[in-house]
């Protein structure tokens, strides 16, 4: 068959066709089921001619044409779609939970890379006053101790200054704490040298801190304070690092992949650890700025709370949605 | 063929072919991605600063937000950003369906490595070694940068009068003979007799006769032998 005579033959599907993809991408509302419904025999039509114009050396111009009008129905046919709440839900309490468990040594590793330098830092500045010197400068140590110094009423913030300043923290501790949890995970990729540094890091960090101010005897207002959200807070952090190990691990022990196809699946599996971590982060800025915060509630409540979410935390790694399905696993 | 088209194929048993793109057209775009970010931290800061320290607090989710999620929000629900697409750029999987967000996710959380040391230097050392132009992150989630092809439409050969061909041609060369045909008009009016000069021998002709008779060889292989 001549060229012309195909396209003569077939315009008015390739135009319904054409049509169809357009109003699908742009006013879906203005269809019904039933044109909906035609997409996908119309699509398989554009296959079968496109083919049939390569195979018979039409002219290129056909080709491309017919090329984009496939890639058009390829890209409507192959979308992904789920509704997105019953997405959330599924995932925060099944996939997540379970994600976990299935790199439970991953997590025990980032945890103990973490925690090691933390307890073994804490100790050493608790009983070493200059030891904190060692990774912070002097300005920080003294904003610090200022900071949760009982004399100077700072940490207590009065009641009057509450509102805007917790408002004010949330929006910090968002935006720090999820920044350094993201990049805890994605320096992973570098054979895991950034996510190992940054685990260490923060351990020494956060236990020189404690350290330090317990040995300063700052005790009343330092551990009520990070009783509440260190739950949520650490455990986050030591989950993206277990995220940042997943894709090094991709890289160094591929195990029977490609290192490139290895990484692309350790890609998708690491990311949703990461957003579980951002929500948790989420969940811990909010208690640190509204709950950590208020010094009206007497000390022994603060303690109670912070076991309490502990405990929370811990049952909900160990037991959600253990034996389901993830109803929404990763969208394929 | 060139070497900057990747082809895959679809479960419909046909192959699609995308244009990925290269650094310089994807920096061109992350830079103008970059000047609308600043616009949009300049103006919040500058409204919501106003609000004291609740503004900032404010101000402080925005910048999060827009800091990691700006790029992931306009590649899902767009396709992509609008710096890439003033480029014409677009992302999607490996495989050529739009991208989800979760590997959005992964190839912009993923832009922190890529940027070491400084602007982006560990990406560009990977897409030079990457046949697809990937960077870190878009090794790790699975995708590509591609030009859209705004496909040309309604370019119709010229009317000319069907004649066939003196000697039989191969497919190569109907079809060469058809691109010319449909390009004609981007061409210039000396190119286009320089080219079908070429083929003098096949047209007998020079200069404007042999144009004449390629169109209307062009024209016979698209149409047969009836009248246009």
């Amino acid at each position: 068959m001549k060229q012309y005579a195909f396209e003569q033959q077939n315009a008015a599907l390739w135009s319904r066709y054409e049509t169809l993809t357009k109003d699908l991408n742009s006013n879906k509302s203005s269809l019904n089921a039933l044109q909906r419904y035609e997409l996908p025999a119309l699509y398989r039509r554009i296959c079968q001619h496109y083919a049939i114009a390569q195979q018979r050396h039409y002219s290129l111009h056909l080709i491309n044409q017919l090329h984009q009008q496939v890639l058009a129905g390829h890209q409507l046919l192959y979308e992904h779609k789920v509704s997105w709440l019953w997405r959330m839900l599924s995932f925060i309490w099944v996939g997540f939970p379970n994600q976990i468990r299935r790199h439970w040594k991953v997590f025990w590793l980032a945890t103990l890379l973490f925690y090691l330098p933390a307890f073994a830092f804490g100790i050493a500045c608790y009983f070493d006053s200059e030891m904190i010197y060692q990774i912070m400068p002097d300005h920080s140590v003294a904003d610090m101790e200022y900071m949760y110094d009982p004399g100077n009423d700072n940490v207590g913030r009065k009641a009057e200054r509450q509102a805007d300043t917790d408002i004010m923290m949330f929006g910090y501790y968002i935006f720090n704490n999820i920044s350094i949890g993201f990049r805890a995970y994605a320096l992973g990729i570098l054979l895991g040298i950034g996510t190992i540094f940054n685990m260490i890091y923060n351990g020494l960090f956060v236990g020189g801190v404690a350290g330090h101010l317990s040995q300063l005897g700052f005790t009343q207002t330092f551990w009520p304070f990070v009783s509440g959200h260190s739950a949520f807070e650490l455990t986050a952090i030591c989950i993206c690092g277990a995220a940042g190990l997943c894709l090094a691990r991709a890289i160094v022990a591929p195990g029977r992949r490609r290192r490139i196809d290895a990484l692309r699946i350790a890609g998708i599996d690491s990311i949703q650890m990461v957003i579980g971590a951002a929500l948790m982060l989420v969940i811990a800025a909010f208690i640190e700025a509204f709950w950590s915060s208020s010094n009206l509630l007497p000390i022994p409540v603060k303690y109670t709370v912070g076991a309490f979410f502990w405990l929370i935390v811990l049952l909900y790694l160990w037991r959600a949605g253990r034996n389901l399905e993830d109803g929404a696993s990763d969208g394929d | 063929m060139l070497d900057t088209i990747r082809a895959f194929e679809t479960p419909e048993g046909i192959e699609l072919q995308l244009h990925v793109a290269g650094p310089v057209s994807r920096a061109a775009a992350w830079l103008v991605d970059s000047l609308i970010r600043a616009c949009i931290y300049i103006a919040f800061t500058i409204i919501f600063s106003l609000l004291g320290k609740m503004g900032w607090g404010i101000i402080l989710l925005v910048y999060f937000i827009v800091e990691w999620f700006y790029p992931v929000l306009f590649e899902v629900l767009k396709g992509t950003t609008p710096g890439k697409k003033l480029f014409n750029l677009w992302v999607c999987h490996d495989n050529g369906t739009p991208i989800g967000w979760q590997a959005s996710m992964v190839r912009n959380l993923l832009r922190v490595a890529d940027f070491l040391p400084f602007l982006y230097v560990l990406g560009l050392i990977s897409m030079l070694i990457n046949r697809d132009f990937k960077r870190l992150g878009d090794i790790a989630a699975g995708t590509l940068v591609v030009y859209r092809d705004e496909g040309e439409r309604n370019y119709n050969l010229p009317e000319q009068k069907p004649l066939p061909s003196p000697q039989a041609l191969r497919l190569v060369e109907q079809r060469a003979i058809l691109e010319f045909a449909e390009r004609g008009e981007k061409l210039s009016y000396e190119r286009r007799i320089e080219l079908s000069d070429i083929l003098e021998e096949l047209t007998t002709h020079k200069g404007d006769k042999g144009q004449e008779h390629l169109l209307r060889y062009a024209s016979w292989i698209q149409r047969g032998g009836e009248q246009a």
